[in-house]
């Protein structure tokens, strides 16, 4: 183990070990065993770790890191629905004269709304998969290879 | 309606799914197989699944018939049903999985530690679940009463029965076969039939969807009224009707008006314009932003996600789920523009959502061809309205067995699903005046102004606190549930008011998101402890195993 840069402790209990369900009303729920195990001096990767898991500033900030590049990306990804999208019926209000544009003999705003509508949220959706895994990957780069 | 092979279609389908359901009966051996599936479903699997379930009796039928009734301006029910999705993949479905939470009041209590909150909010689940659950079974009964005359009560209680046996005795694992099973059953009864109708269509010489004079009868019928109207005639003549009057039309009679439908092609064909009236725009808005952001906050939604495996899965298996239900949504619009052409009747009897079931046999006669497409199209839908209960069933009642009853073992299981079923059943038979898309519509709104802020505060702000969340919840979704029993229950209304509580998400979302925040400042003493340790959970990638 030791000097083992990207090593990982075989049997390490996770964190995010699911919970059972159901669960009885009261018992305690999560230990934590492993805080002591990660705070077990060793490796940079393994002092990354062991600040995100105590919570220290370090920790703190990388994690408000993470969520703010995904909440981003989420937001910026609604704003295109939301203009793409949510811009249509008002377009509709104000300029009549679009929803009378026909395209192969179907009115523009069936064409939009029953055909190309889903195609659209599809590729969006696609996109944010793609990019939440990105900064997904980023996070843990930063966590296992500090010093770069 | 002498259609021999409708009732064989449905039994069919019905004995399939009880067969499944036993065969995944056989395979779960402990807790976890039964609850959760034991999370060894592929997300191929699972979507299907989550799609099969998500696909309900409004989608099958009702959406049509929205369609042929009001035109463009309904199209926006099937954009938003599928941009749920979108909403629940960019900002719950990952970070949902993380936190380990199987149901809504599971996150709460993850979330914000409280336990009363989680009380809270099961109170919510329920209600939003039995709301949703009551259309399913009438829409199963009045199907059932259209296509093979049968009584009202025996398509309701058919499928309460089969749906709660099934779930008490096979659980979650049976269902993900059955839901992903009932996905393509679904596609399939919607696109086969949609083939024949367009090629039937071209055949036709492409008959205008909306001619110059208005719709007319293609073909000589008798329309026995069913719900009360106001019908103008072409020639000037306005007469009452009521449920039992009989109307005879001859072949290129045109079709009377009825008063509350877009008859008038350019109100069916285009969409609302701004001017005097924008109380359109306003219901247009409200039922998108309902639609969007309240998928998330459907009970039987979320429960799926905690069976795939980690975050990243979940946030691929959405992603599938989206575009099986954008494939989906393709077809229905199809039912209702052609239905203008080949079931204008039913615009006079005020049953349009019998569109999908009735349009085979009215388009291509009485052949052999057309009565299998058209018990296809029946067992489709009884699919549909087995999927979407199984499915609202299972969470339902994994709530009660949980959260009321206070135990998770498999027995508790089962009796908490002969109550979550018994009591929709009850209200099914009792109420018979709801309409399904509407009622559907309404759950959303409830789900979108309650859970909707509760999930996306608790997911991406650190500042949420317990009474922040309950007093949001209350005021939002109180407000949301108050428009819900005006609609229901209330006197009718007209004008604005009838505006604000049939379509009431556009007021109470940002009502709820409003509270929510500023209560949450107030009391910002009372965040938990631990909010750090629960954001990286929710957050942090397992790959670090942290």
């Amino acid at each position: 183990m030791a000097g083992g840069e990207e090593q990982d402790a075989p049997e390490r209990p996770t964190a995010a070990a699911p919970v059972p369900v159901p669960r009885a009303p009261a018992p305690p729920r999560r230990t934590r065993i492993v805080l002591a195990e990660a705070a077990r001096p060793g490796s940079r990767a393994d002092r990354t770790r062991s600040e995100l898991a105590q919570q220290t500033r370090v920790g703190e900030t990388l994690v408000q890191g993470l969520v703010r590049a995904q909440l981003t990306l989420a937001l910026r990804l609604s704003l295109l629905v939301l203009i793409g999208l949510g811009g249509l019926p008002w377009l509709f209000a104000i300029a009549p004269s679009v929803g009378r544009v026909t395209v192969l003999g179907i009115n523009l705003p069936w064409l939009l709304l029953g055909v190309v509508a889903f195609p659209f949220l599809i590729l969006v959706g696609w996109a944010y998969v793609r990019l939440a895994e990105r900064n997904e990957q980023d996070f843990t780069d930063l966590v296992q290879r500090p010093e770069r | 309606m002498g259609n021999g092979y409708v009732v064989p279609a449905i039994v069919v389908v019905t004995l399939v799914t009880v067969g499944i359901g036993f065969y995944g009966l056989r395979l779960a051996r402990t807790t976890s197989d039964f609850l959760v599936a034991s999370r060894a479903i592929s997300p191929t699997w699972n979507a299907a699944a989550i799609g099969g379930e998500y696909l309900s009796a409004a989608s099958f039928l009702g959406v049509a018939g929205l369609i042929l009734k009001y035109g463009v301006d309904v199209l926006w029910y099937p954009v938003g049903f599928a941009a749920g999705y979108l909403a629940l993949l960019l900002f719950v479905a990952a970070p949902l999985r993380r936190s380990g939470a199987f149901t809504l009041p599971d996150f709460c209590e993850v979330r914000l530690g409280s336990r009363w909150l989680r009380k809270l909010a099961t109170v919510f689940v329920i209600f939003i679940g039995w709301l949703y659950l009551v259309p399913q079974l009438q829409g199963a009964g009045l199907t059932l009463a259209t296509v093979a005359g049968s009584p009202y009560p025996v398509g309701a209680l058919l499928v309460a029965v089969v749906v709660t046996a099934n779930v008490a005795l096979g659980g979650m694992r049976a269902i993900t076969f059955v839901q992903a099973f009932q996905y393509w059953l679904k596609l399939t009864a919607l696109a086969v039939p949609a083939i024949f109708l367009a090629l039937q269509w071209q055949a036709d010489a492409r008959p205008a969807v909306t001619p110059p004079d208005g719709p007319a009868f293609r073909t000589a019928v008798t329309v026995v009224v069913e719900h009360r109207a106001t019908l103008a005639f072409p020639d000037g003549d306005v007469r009452e009707v009521r449920p039992g009057d009989r109307l005879d039309f001859a072949a290129g009679d045109p079709v009377p008006e009825v008063s509350g439908t877009a008859t008038d092609a350019a109100d069916w064909l285009l969409p609302d314009t701004a001017g005097d009236d924008d109380r359109g725009l306003f219901a247009t808005y409200s039922l998108i932003l309902a639609t969007f952001l309240g998928t998330m906050g459907l009970p039987h939604v979320l429960v799926r996600f905690y069976t795939n495996p980690d975050g990243a899965a979940a946030r691929r298996t959405t992603l599938v789920v989206l575009a099986l239900v954008g494939v989906f949504y393709l077809l229905p619009t199809i039912y209702g523009v052609l239905g203008r052409i080949y079931t204008p009747q039913l615009l006079v009897t005020g049953q349009t959502d019998a569109v999908v079931v009735l349009l085979p046999t009215a388009a291509l006669g009485t052949g052999t061809v057309a009565r299998l497409l058209a018990a296809l199209v029946a067992a489709g839908a009884f699919a549909a309205f087995l999927s979407t209960s199984s499915g609202l069933l299972t969470s339902v009642a994994g709530v009660i067995s949980t959260d009321v009853l206070g135990r998770g073992s498999v027995r508790g299981f089962r009796l908490a699903t002969v109550i979550a079923g018994g009591v929709p059943a009850v209200l099914a038979l009792n109420v018979s005046g709801l309409d399904v898309s509407q009622v559907v519509g309404l759950a959303f709104a409830v789900a979108a102004s309650s859970f909707c802020p509760l999930l996306v505060l608790g997911i991406w702000w650190r500042g949420l606190t317990d009474l922040g969340a309950a007093a949001g919840v209350l005021v939002g979704g109180g407000a949301a549930v108050g428009a819900v029993l005006v609609t229901v229950l209330g006197p009718p209304l007209s004008g604005w008011p009838a505006t604000l509580t049939t379509q009431p998400a556009a007021w109470t979302v940002p009502l709820a998101f409003t509270v929510m925040v500023a209560v949450s400042v107030a009391t910002r003493r009372r965040l938990p402890a631990d909010v750090g340790v629960t954001m990286l959970r929710l957050h942090a990638p397992e790959t670090l195993r942290l």
